[in-house]
């Protein structure tokens, strides 16, 4: 009986603690829940006034990039490991093992290798908001591979079967069955990895995401920032009245990217009692 | 669409009955696939290409010996100092505390998930976990900065509090941020465990409580193992939370979790982010400590999968 009380405190210090972090942002920045702050641009003179408009327009363009980057990658990478990798062959066991590992190397180290290769080095694209989709593409890279091969994974090799055995070919069979039948699973996995990348501040820190900009940025020039980088240097400022502006943007940012989440945690559920059934 | 062998019309048939026909599109979308799938080769070969000169560079103008031994990490300083220890004690720090509130907090989650909650409650809480485990870093970091480290001085006013960062309050901050992490890989080593095991230690007498820590914990060693490994890469490599709640600011080589410190990490994006210009040496050790980073969860991450593997081929 103490032990159940044990699990009962350890699994509710879990949920408390997490769930606490949603209800703090309400309350800390609740005050500051208005159209000015989705419409506003950036201020360091006047905080009441200052919102997050080009900062979310910032996101909405590295975003993008990093979908069109990683469907057509992503898909291809687990459509190769689970449909025509043969593991016994060394060069694909190392892809294996390199996207495994690849997922746990630590943001920070991505935006070294978008400051060292991307913005400088051999692509050269400078501080623009493009080298921000290039690093956080690679960054959420293993994510989308990962899921994206457990849904192909799950697709039952009857279906496969069923589609040789008519005559198709390999390809015509992956791209009429296993791909639509993977789509739910494909999809789970796109919006966890965007959600990852709305979030992600530090790797930004260093491709040039820090500037103070007032207008509206464009994908190849000038500066960007995306809203947690906002967030991060609106809290930066000792003056209360900036971080009662950072934490209502944590209640934008939370709201987005917890509701990309809950989409992606019930596609999946549902989409797995669909193949079980 | 023609089928293998058949006739082709009007042409000579070239090629003999049974023989497959060439199949061109496959042979050029397989490669296409392959190239898609090297992509993450190549970015960790990007990764390294972009770490190693710098390091070089770095090294040949600071001995390895005060590298790694030296105890005054000032890098932008006038008379600067290289020595690594004050960061690397800070980011262990970091891993020591956090793992000491995810580790107990995660398992025990875990074993209720796993062993004690009704599929019913399993089914709400465990994508709840899921959804939380999303919330951004920097959400989590201001939550410890603006809301945790009062708290703390107000429930602790007997500690030595000073100024508005505590590598303690950072590092639990970052044990919340790891307990999904770690409750979800021990609860698929633990629900990988056969049943029949668990069932033939009931049929000999057994309570839930012996079946769970005597059969279940022991089987599932590997995974439990893997995820305190998985959760101390992550703490290591985190950046966001340590660089608000622990501070960017003052290297110091001290074990007091009321003060703040400063991580790997943090001394990579705090120093980033500043003015500095390729080709200095201060440009150069981001790169060196990135490098010592990089190796660190490289490691780390190699064990765990490892640790992984060994469950899931012990049972499947």
């Amino acid at each position: 009986m103490t032990f159940r009380a044990l699990l009962y405190l350890g699994l509710s210090f879990a949920l408390v603690g997490l769930a606490s972090i949603v209800v703090w942002a309400l309350i800390a920045g609740g005050a500051r829940l208005d159209w000015n702050l989705l419409t506003g641009v950036p201020s360091t003179i006047d905080p009441n006034q200052a919102g997050y408009r080009p900062a979310l327009l910032g996101t909405l363009y590295v975003i993008g990039g990093v979908i069109v980057l990683i469907l057509p990658l992503g898909v291809g990478a687990a459509v190769y490991m689970e449909e025509y990798a043969d593991s016994t062959k060394w060069w694909n066991r190392l892809i294996d093992v390199n996207i495994q590992n690849l997922a746990g190397v630590p943001s920070i180290v991505f935006g070294i290798l978008g400051l060292a290769f991307i913005v400088r080095g051999p692509l050269g694209l400078g501080f623009v908001a493009a080298a921000g989709s290039l690093t956080l593409a690679l960054l959420v890279l293993p994510t989308i591979i990962l899921s994206a091969r457990e849904a192909i994974r799950a697709v039952p090799s009857s279906v496969r079967d069923a589609s040789l055995a008519l005559g198709a070919t390999q390809w015509q069979t992956i791209r009429h069955q296993v791909l639509p039948a993977a789509r739910p699973g494909i999809l789970t996995g796109l919006i966890l990895s965007v959600a990852r990348a709305v979030g992600e501040a530090a790797p930004l820190l260093l491709v040039g995401a820090t500037v103070f900009v007032t207008f509206d940025p464009r994908l190849f020039s000038g500066g960007y920032s995306t809203l947690p980088v906002m967030i991060f240097q609106y809290a930066s400022r000792p003056q209360a009245d900036f971080r009662l502006l950072a934490a209502a943007g944590v209640i934008v940012m939370l709201a987005l990217v917890l509701a990309m989440n809950a989409v992606a945690v019930w596609l999946r559920n549902r989409y797995e009692e669909q193949l079980s059934q | 669409m023609p089928g293998p062998g058949a006739p082709s019309g009007d042409a000579p048939a070239r090629r003999p009955l049974g023989a497959a026909r060439p199949d061109y599109v496959g042979k050029v979308v397989k490669w296409v696939l392959f190239a898609c799938a090297s992509v993450s080769v190549a970015a960790t070969a990007a990764i390294v290409a972009s770490l190693v000169p710098a390091t070089v560079r770095f090294l040949s103008q600071i001995p390895i010996g005060e590298f790694v031994t030296g105890t005054l990490w000032a890098p932008g300083f006038a008379n600067p100092s290289f020595g690594v220890w004050p960061i690397v004690v800070g980011s262990l720090m970091v891993v020591v505390m956090s793992l000491s509130v995810a580790l107990p907090v995660g398992l025990l989650s875990a074993i209720y998930l796993s062993e004690y909650a009704p599929a019913r409650v399993r089914k709400i809480i465990k994508p709840t976990l899921e959804v939380l485990e999303g919330i951004p870093t920097v959400a989590i970091g201001l939550f410890a900065f603006l809301f945790l480290r009062p708290l703390a001085e107000t429930l602790l006013p007997f500690l030595p509090w000073q100024g508005p960062f505590s590598v303690g309050v950072a590092s639990l901050a970052v044990g919340l941020l790891i307990v999904p992490l770690i409750a979800s890989v021990s609860d698929d080593a633990m629900r990988a465990v056969p049943r029949s095991m668990r069932e033939a230690a009931y049929a000999l007498g057994s309570s839930k409580l012996k079946v769970t820590l005597r059969i279940v914990l022991p089987a599932a060693i590997s995974g439990i193992v893997a995820a305190i490994v998985l959760g101390a890469s992550r703490a290591v490599g985190e950046t966001m939370v340590v660089l608000l709640a622990a501070g960017a600011g003052n290297p110091q080589l001290s074990f007091d979790p009321t003060k703040g410190v400063q991580t790997i990490t943090a001394y990579i994006a705090g120093t980033a982010t500043g003015d500095i210009s390729t080709g200095t040496l201060t440009y150069d050790t981001i790169f060196a400590v990135g490098a010592m980073l990089f190796l660190a969860t490289f490691t780390l991450n190699m064990i765990a999968v490892r640790f992984v593997r060994r469950y899931r081929e012990v049972y499947e």
